[in-house]
């Protein structure tokens, strides 16, 4: 039995929250030890994560599922098949700090049919595809601009051109601007699509999974 | 590491003796898979789309408990779950039974509690065509589920059980699920899916890396101002005797988190029990100012850590888990011991050079425990305080009683107030916050430990959610007793309102709750009623001695509030004893 006396002070007792001891120390707001004396939290950065998949349906439904639901700042997403069959890649350009991007591999991990994760952090190879309708009233211009980005002429007709250019990021935001003067009609871009360079592996393929 | 898959056994000549039903279809072989994996009971409603399944049950052992609801199947296998160990198994039909499943599920999964759920589906051909109760389950419960599968093949849908039930078990536990169409549980299978098995590409680490665990040992060993923070982890690795043996031999004070609650017996010296929003003053002075924590199994949830900036600012983080994405989410780990908490628990227990030598950080806990205990005013004249009617139930029960609660002001009166000494003995929705959990899950405790005696702490508002369990438990005859903690309103809404808006209690007060002995009576259990401090030892007595379903309607004082709190996102160090602190 321990109810108390009723000449006993209501309730719990203890000392006021201003009286109790105080650490010293210090977290920012992603649960990082930090110097007391200085801000630090962790500034986004862009980062490039290469998946490699089993292609079982909804794979590609649930890697976007849970980007969105975990809030993480995707900028582009390519799937598409890879020499073994049954098997995809998934490219992914993420945009966040530190324990973001970590958190965004580990999570990744988890999901069942993706076999293997891996952040392409040493200058990769990677191009993206845009295919840019223009209006057709200056095509000469229009060539010129095309041949100065390699790019190539899809289609061609008295109101509208239509252009393919491929190339890393910068050069497509380049060349984007460089039509604007023509008046842009639509853009379809793929995202990027990556891989490693050299003899460094991508993401492990290993005899179990090819 | 052990990435095999376990080895099919192959027929057995006593099998051929006893003869079990030969598979004929995919529900035949859904219904053999769980017999193989050695389920014993399920929880489920019957309906359309997963008749086919049914049907094969009809043959089967198993013992099938109808519930009153498919949310309380999903609580009900929840609770089978954690207090066995062995994942429960819920079943629903499509549509509507499915959607009914999903508060289920996404407790279980909060909780990483091991579930599967078995949906009906419409028929192959009329998937995606909006069909008579079709719902794209699969889609809707990914997020809430650690893997599901929509089962395509009748040959295939027995395997596809038995990964489901592996999966559940192995690793990071959590909720699966498979959907079955009832063209492909109808459809044709002669195989026997065999014990279940997780694919070869999931291979959760086991033991942590020796380097990794003798730096973490060091770093503890040296601590000033050790603890161990114990989550629901330790419970699910059956690591709780292993964590005795090290705290004890080191002399390192334990906080629980609230999943953690029985991992560590709370009548020990250098239980500090749980800590949090509502966690005890000397644990969360204990959080607030250690040097060095060893966390293990637990996933810092934000009512455990309140502000993350003020979690234990000063404290080196040894973490200690099955789930890599879990070292760092939330509080940066220092060492991180990626592997299951048994086995950790013993490699760290073996690269202890010496115990901390912290003698005045212990007294100082000990302090913390003589100036902050859990204590409440219970005036004669006044009405009867719930703290009161959970420790004289915990009084009358034996120590491995399991508490079984709803969510709200109960649920944590409940946890502060009751005194926990094993693990699976407290039984309640954590992560989720699932009003309504407390009686379905006292039937899943009981259906899984029916020599364990059952007690379930509901709140007027969470039993008026799921009270239709109680049909269940009559018909089952299930002994479990429900305190009803009825202070005629959603209590910790209203406690909220009390301090942050003001004193307005929309939508929070419950003026017209029905006397719920005299419901308990019409479902055919028995029914008691306390309003005065002399009702309260009969009522305990008689209410635990009746051989059956009761609920004791307890009017308690709906002035009273939860005490110890952190505001939420507070400092846990800053907690408020009473309403003028915050």
């Amino acid at each position: 039995m321990s109810r108390r006396d009723e000449d006993r002070r209501q309730g719990l007792e203890g000392p006021e929250p201003e009286e109790r001891k105080r650490p010293v120390g210090r977290r920012n707001s992603q649960g990082i030890r930090v110097d007391p004396e200085v801000e630090a939290e962790h500034e986004p950065r862009r980062t490039i994560i290469s998946a490699y998949v089993e292609n079982e349906p909804g794979v590609l439904a649930r890697v976007s599922g849970l980007f969105h639901r975990r809030q993480f700042n995707i900028e582009s997403l390519t799937v598409g098949p890879t020499q073994n069959e049954g098997y995809s890649r998934i490219t992914l350009v993420i945009e966040e700090p530190e324990p973001g991007i970590d958190q965004a591999k580990k999570q990744l991990e988890k999901v069942l049919p993706v076999v293997h994760v891996r952040e392409l952090d040493n200058k990769p190879v990677a191009r993206e595809l845009v295919i840019l309708k223009v209006n057709g009233d200056e095509p000469d211009k229009v060539q010129a601009i095309t041949e100065m980005y390699d790019g190539q002429t899809l289609d061609a007709g008295p109101r509208t051109v239509t252009v393919q250019i491929t190339g890393d990021e910068s050069k497509i935001d380049d060349a984007i601007d460089a039509y604007e003067q023509f008046g842009i009609r639509e853009i379809a871009r793929t995202g990027q699509a990556a891989l490693a360079r050299g003899e460094e592996e991508t993401a492990r393929v290993d005899e179990t999974h090819t | 590491m052990s990435g095999e898959p376990a080895q099919v056994p192959s027929d057995s000549d006593a099998d051929a003796e006893t003869g079990p039903k030969d598979i004929e279809t995919g529900a035949d072989a859904v219904v053999r898979a769980l017999e193989n994996a050695g389920v014993e009971h399920l929880f489920g409603v019957q309906g359309g789309a997963i008749m086919p399944v049914y049907d094969a049950l009809y043959d089967s052992e198993m013992t099938h408990i109808t519930m009153g609801h498919e949310q309380g199947a999903a609580h009900a296998a929840d609770a089978y779950g954690i207090v066995s160990g062995e994942p429960g198994v819920c079943m629903a039909t499509s549509g509507p039974g499915a959607t009914n499943l999903v508060t289920g599920l996404a407790d279980s999964n909060m909780d990483s509690d091991p579930v599967i759920a078995l949906t009906g589906q419409v028929s192959t051909d009329f998937v995606g065509s909006d069909a008579f109760q079709e719902t794209d389950t699969v889609g809707v419960t990914t997020p809430i589920t650690k893997a599901n599968f929509f089962a395509d093949d009748s040959e295939a849908v027995g395997t596809d059980v038995g990964t489901a039930f592996a999966l559940a078990k192995r690793g990071r536990q959590g909720p699966t699920l498979v959907d079955l169409p009832k063209d492909v549980t109808k459809g044709e299978a002669s195989e026997d899916p065999g014990e279940p098995q997780t694919p070869s590409t999931y291979n959760p680490p086991e033991t942590a890396e020796p380097e990794s665990v003798s730096e973490a040992a060091d770093v503890l060993a040296q601590a000033d101002k050790p603890v161990i923070l114990a989550g629901g982890g330790v419970i699910k690795a059956e690591a709780s005797e292993e964590l005795r043996e090290f705290a004890t031999e080191h002399e390192i004070p334990v906080i629980t988190t609230m999943p953690g609650i029985g991992a560590f017996p709370e009548d020990h010296d250098l239980a500090l029990e749980m800590a949090g929003m509502h966690g005890t003053g000397y644990a969360n002075m204990a959080i607030t100012l250690t040097d060095c924590m060893l966390a293990i199994g637990t996933r810092f949830d934000d009512r455990l850590t309140g502000g993350v900036e003020t979690f234990a600012p000063d404290a080196e983080v040894i973490h200690v888990d099955i789930d890599p994405a879990e070292i760092s989410k939330n509080v940066e780990a220092d060492y991180p011991l990626v592997g299951d908490a048994k086995a950790v628990v013993k490699q760290l227990s073996t690269a202890m050079p010496h115990a901390p030598e912290a003698d005045s950080w212990r007294e100082q806990v000990q302090e913390w425990k003589a100036e902050y205990p859990m204590d409440y005013s219970a005036p004669e004249d006044e009405p009867v305080k719930p703290q009161y009617i959970v420790e004289r139930f915990d009084e009358e029960t034996a120590d491995d009683a399991i508490v079984t609660t709803g969510v709200g002001q109960h649920q944590m009166w409940a946890c502060q107030y009751w005194t926990y000494k094993e693990p699976r003995t407290w039984v309640s929705s954590h992560g989720l916050g699932a009003m309504g959990y407390g009686v379905p899950s006292a039937i899943g405790a009981k259906i899984a430990a029916p020599d364990q005696e059952v007690v379930c702490f509901d709140g007027d508002g969470s039993f008026l959610m799921t009270c239709q369990g109680l049909s269940v438990a009559v018909r089952e005859d299930l002994d479990i007793t429900i305190v009803v903690l009825n202070n005629a309103a959603i209590g910790m809404v209203r406690q909220w309102q009390d301090a942050f808006f003001g004193e307005r209690h929309m939508a929070s007060e419950y003026p017209w709750v029905p006397d719920f002995d005299t419901l308990a009576e019409a479902f055919g259990a028995r029914g008691f009623r306390i309003d005065t401090y002399e009702e309260v030892d009969e009522v305990v007595e008689e209410a635990l001695a009746y051989d059956g379903p009761s609920v004791v309607d307890a009017h308690i004082d709906p002035g009273e509030n939860v005490y110890p709190m952190v505001p939420s996102g507070g400092d846990n160090g800053l907690f408020a004893l009473a309403e003028d602190q915050l």
